[in-house]
């Protein structure tokens, strides 16, 4: 899980995905092939070279309004292929902390 | 309290104005995101694993009960109902949307709080004692100078693009609460043999990959030359400070690289060119932000009133009050240290509910005022001693009574990777996990005083050098692991703890603590020798042997 702000190169030894924030409130989000982001894990486009990820990544970064800090993440396919997090740091990002928290969501006033 | 003036006041409301329109400007394109992240970091906002991450300044660790309402209220209408007290007295919100944030800051600065430069490179929350101006044997109140140093450092113009972040911490007891020594510069204040108030100045703490304790480079500045000294420490910082690496670029470094007596020597030189210019404290202005200060007016109390004394039978209550309550400068008075420790909990973290309950006993027991020390507790400085048995039965009733202040479930620990984009590995289960193993009161007491420090990474937010049993969280191979140390504290003997072996994984770091917590039972001389002094005579080796024996 060594933060990916401290990735210098693409490396790509796994299929990956490219994630970020939502800019307006922060929520995960992923890059799509329709260069769109969706919350969904399994919307997202997946990689499996350093090419096309440095290319969706470079498609993504531009995207400077709808999204910050992208950065390229690894998955696994599953069954079906079914996309999942390829490590602790994703898994925590798509569902959420791994401790008990008080609420789910803000109460609105 | 420190009441605030129209400066302040006015300060805090430009300051939401503006950064409404810079979010306004990034959420329309206008601004770039390399364009709005340094003023949001000015504006202590983060971008961590899931959300936005919100750090509020809570300066030198003082609130009142209103402005912990007011935390309550942006806990539930804008976060999900909790905050997150941390290791420099401040509070931390993790789930904050960008878009609401401007709204989130004006309701705050109703109540005279704002995020102001609780990140980014500049000068950051100047924190002192939790215990500051109530407890017995302080030379004088702290908070005055950490007021003088937070007016002095907030916009600065030579001092808001430093090299790294720069961290003040002062004390003005024996016993360092505010662990002054692992801070860039730190600050002691005491009377010296000629009755004179100065402080010892200490340079170049701090913790991460390569932590150093704090030099002392002056024995004594008068007060009236602290702002002109500080001056002249900062401008030496930011004339040599290394720029061109993130890791070498804290005053740490410099301070290490020069060695002690030649930066002193640099300092002192530009401290000659300053010292008698504008930055020297006159009598008036010191006594201008004292008598912003306000204090209770303390009624003449028994030391051993009779609902005091009617509550011993109760051994809960017993258990609690000999635990988390401690002496006061007033006599019939106490410090109740408020455990944010609960077994099985995030430590540090206080509800939304716990917020508001808590402000309301403060207005009824503790003259409305709250403190947050480094620890990731509070506290209430007033209370009379013939309302801790009202006091205990409510803080019950809210999970605010976990007996445990300073003992081993009483853990630090950062986010972690559960909240943080830096971390390698979560802090939060393993803290969580050990107050279960631990959660056995008598058990607790019977080990004594035993700081745990957790931090999911190597830059330490959790103090992990300076527990006296550090774990720090490491990435192997995709997996998380754990470094442990022993030995380190962050108290006036401040000392950074010795790896104690290889690291171990997630599932045994439990275990780990339990062996090393086994072998001081064995090895303590008497059952006073705390955990830290053992390890200070035996050395790291015969928990090494223990702890490895059988991995």
């Amino acid at each position: 899980m060594t933060s990916p702000l401290e990735q210098k190169k693409i490396k790509i030894t796994q299929p990956s995905v490219v994630t970020a924030n939502r800019t307006w409130d922060g929520a995960v989000i992923y890059r799509t092939a329709a260069s769109k982001w969706s919350t969904r894990l399994n919307e997202a486009a997946v990689v499996r070279a350093a090419d096309e990820a440095r290319a969706l990544l470079a498609d993504s970064v531009a995207d400077d309004l709808g999204a910050v800090g992208a950065y390229i993440a690894p998955v696994e396919i599953g069954e079906g292929g079914k996309i999942a997090p390829g490590n602790l740091r994703e898994t925590i990002r798509a569902t959420g902390v791994t401790i008990g928290l008080p609420l789910q969501e803000p109460v609105q006033a | 309290m420190y009441a605030y003036d129209e400066i302040d006041r006015t300060l805090i409301n430009e300051r939401v104005t503006e950064f409404r329109d810079q979010v306004k400007r990034r959420l329309s394109g206008e601004l770039t995101e390399d364009e709005f992240k340094m003023l949001r970091l000015q504006n202590g906002v983060y971008l961590q694993l899931h959300a936005y991450m919100f750090r509020i300044a809570i300066p030198y660790g003082t609130l009142s009960s209103n402005q912990l309402r007011r935390l309550a209220h942006v806990a539930r209408r804008y976060d999900r109902g909790y905050g997150h007290f941390t290791t420099r007295q401040n509070i931390q919100f993790n789930w904050i949307k960008l878009a609401e944030l401007p709204d989130a800051l004006a309701d705050l600065a109703e109540v005279g709080i704002h995020s102001m430069q609780t990140s980014g490179n500049n000068t950051r929350n100047v924190t002192s004692d939790q215990w500051a101006g109530v407890v017995p044997g302080e030379i004088e109140d702290p908070r005055i100078w950490s007021e003088i140093l937070r007016q002095y450092t907030t916009l600065h113009p030579e001092f808001s693009f430093l090299p790294r972040k720069f961290k003040f911490a002062i004390t003005a007891s024996a016993h360092d609460r505010a662990a002054i020594k692992i801070h860039d510069i730190g600050l002691r204040l005491y009377k010296n043999e000629a009755g004179e108030t100065g402080f010892e100045v200490l340079v170049g703490g701090g913790l991460g990959r390569t932590p150093f304790i704090a030099k002392t480079i002056r024995p004594f500045v008068h007060g009236r030359d602290l702002l002109s000294y500080v001056e002249a420490i900062m401008r030496v910082y930011n004339k040599y400070g290394r720029r061109d690496n993130i890791y070498k670029a804290r005053i740490k470094i410099l301070v290490h690289e020069l060695g002690v007596e030649k930066f002193g020597h640099e300092v002192e030189e530009e401290w000659q060119q300053i010292r008698d210019g504008s930055l020297r404290l006159d009598d008036d202005t010191i006594e201008e932000i004292r008598s912003r200060f306000s204090y209770p007016t303390y009624e003449k109390l028994p030391h051993m009133p009779d609902e005091l004394r009617k509550a011993a039978h109760d051994a809960l209550f017993e258990r609690w009050r000999r635990n988390s309550v401690f002496p006061h400068k007033a006599t019939g008075y106490s410090i109740v240290t408020i455990s944010l420790k609960p077994v099985g909990g995030p430590p540090g973290d206080a509800t939304a509910d716990q917020m508001d309950a808590l402000a309301d006993l403060a207005d009824k027991y503790s003259f409305g005022e709250i403190r947050v020390g480094h620890e990731q507790n509070l506290a209430l400085p007033h209370v009379a001693r013939r309302d801790l048995p009202a006091l205990w039965t409510a803080l019950d009733a809210i999970g605010l009574a976990t007996p445990n202040v300073n003992l081993v479930s009483d853990i630090i620990a950062c986010p972690g990777l559960d909240y943080c984009s830096l971390a390698n590995a979560r802090s939060i289960p393993i803290a969580q996990e050990l107050t279960r193993r631990f959660a056995n009161h008598d058990t607790a007491n019977l080990i004594g005083r035993l700081h745990i420090n957790i931090s999911g990474c190597i830059n330490a937010c959790g103090h992990h050098h300076v527990g006296h049993i550090g774990i720090l969280g490491v990435e192997k191979n995709g997996e998380e692991f754990y470094q442990i140390t022993i030995g380190g504290r962050a108290d006036e003997k401040a000392e950074l703890g010795v790896l104690i072996g290889p690291a171990v994984p997630y599932n045994e770091v439990a275990d780990v603590i339990e062996d090393i917590v086994e072998a001081y039972l064995a090895l303590r001389a008497t059952p006073d020798e705390l955990f830290v002094d053992t390890v200070k005579r035996l050395g790291v080796e015969p928990f090494r042997e223990r702890v490895y024996a059988t991995r």
